[in-house]
């Protein structure tokens, strides 16, 4: 299956059939850094892919110090 | 999997919550989580002016999703940092959603407002951009909200964000920082009431709520916060997480009901004054926006 990760934007090829938490695993990622997407749609950990699915893997973690605002304005 | 709720299929699991979702009913938790922190912390009153920080990411977004939901009067604010394409497309995200819901969104450009951007302050001053970045969005707001008659500030720090800071507090052993760190500041002389709705809720949750409400986000990560400590702190909180489901949680809930009162104990107070420029009040002679704002904008005579 073809999956899709992003910063930076990249592709690659993972042999299917899978479970989600199975191709997390495989590519090292933290289930709870990321989401997975086929399509529009959300997919559960247990959820199994197709080899020939198209497959996102989006980071959820973002943001600098200055987004983390401390307290008080100035 | 299916959803707790209902048991028809669910879309997301919450390990944290041990539980899994269905769409609808993940939107009911996300509106319970903030109408949760809402009143635990009396954050908004019914029919108060609310003024959200919109960045066009996901936090802020759904922020001002779940609040008009919820019933709140909500104006966006976007403000303009300069970071070149990042920028414009984030301002995209951010009409593109005010335009879809019919929401009013207000504009406030560093360079055309104030004389220079981001990526120019963090040069001038040799600092991390995030300083200089954090900095201009905090004085931009507080003074837009004042300016303009809003009662409170809503910023979209979600559960990540805070264990992330909190995490770097206590690793220096910050006090003035952990003093400051809580989801509800209220107004005081010169700064708007400034509220964080979305402390219960995190990343993932807020990412899976754009998701599933085709909410068009910025999903490309800021140039400029490669290597950024706090992206650090986040990694290593996730990696206990995925070990022991609910310590984000755990830790940050904790700090706020236990700990954070003797933090707050006993402090010197500083005495502050106007600034003579802008009017924000600061310990100083000019308030640390206005040094910075000199700094960047290099004397030309
Ligand atoms: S990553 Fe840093 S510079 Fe970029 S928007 Fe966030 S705080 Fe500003
Ligand atoms: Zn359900
Ligand atoms: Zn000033």
């Amino acid at each position: 299956m073809k999956v899709l990760l992003r910063n930076p934007r990249r592709e690659v090829e993972v042999p299917g059939p899978t479970t989600v938490g199975a191709l997390l695993a495989h590519l090292d990622c933290n289930p709870e850094s990321v989401l997975v997407i086929v399509g529009d749609e959300l997919v559960t950990h247990d959820a199994v892919l197709a080899d020939d699915a198209s497959v996102e893997i989006r980071p959820v973690i973002s943001g600098g110090a200055g987004d983390i605002a401390r307290g008080t304005p100035a | 999997m299916k959803c707790r709720v209902c048991r028809g299929p669910a879309v997301i699991d919450l390990r944290r919550h041990n539980a899994n979702f269905c769409h609808e009913h993940f939107v009911a938790h996300c509106e319970e989580q903030v109408r949760r922190a809402v009143r635990h912390f009396a954050m908004l009153e019914p029919g108060d002016r609310v003024l959200v920080a919109v960045s066009g990411g996901k936090d802020s977004l759904a922020l001002w999703d779940l609040l008009v939901r919820l019933g709140y009067a909500a104006d966006g604010l976007y403000v303009g940092l300069g970071i070149d394409r990042y920028s414009d497309e984030s301002l995209g995200h951010a009409r593109a959603f005010a335009t879809r819901r019919q929401l009013d969104l207000h504009v406030v450009d560093l360079a055309t407002d104030h004389g220079f951007t981001v990526p120019e302050a963090a040069a001038a001053t040799r600092r991390a951009p995030c300083g200089a970045c954090g900095l201009s969005k905090r004085h931009v707001f507080n003074r837009y909200a004042l300016d303009h008659g809003y009662d409170v500030v809503c910023t979209g720090h979600n559960l990540d964000d805070e264990a992330a800071v909190l995490l770097g507090n206590v690793l220096h052993w910050d006090l003035d920082s952990l003093a400051r760190q809580h989801p509800a500041l209220p107004a005081a002389p010169g700064f708007a009431r400034k509220v964080k709705p979305l402390y219960r809720l995190g990343e993932r949750e807020m990412a899976a709520y754009c998701v599933l409400e085709r909410i068009d986000y910025q999903v490309d990560e800021c140039p400029m916060a490669a290597g950024n400590r706090h992206l650090a702190y986040k990694e290593s909180l996730n990696a206990l997480e995925l070990r022991s489901p609910g310590s984000k949680a755990a830790f940050l809930f904790g700090y706020l009901e236990r700990a954070h009162g003797s933090f707050t104990r006993g402090g010197p107070t500083v005495a502050l004054h106007p600034c003579p420029r802008c009017g924000t009040p600061t310990p100083g002679d000019e308030c640390a926006f206005c040094r910075l704002q000199h700094r960047a904008i290099p004397v030309t005579s």
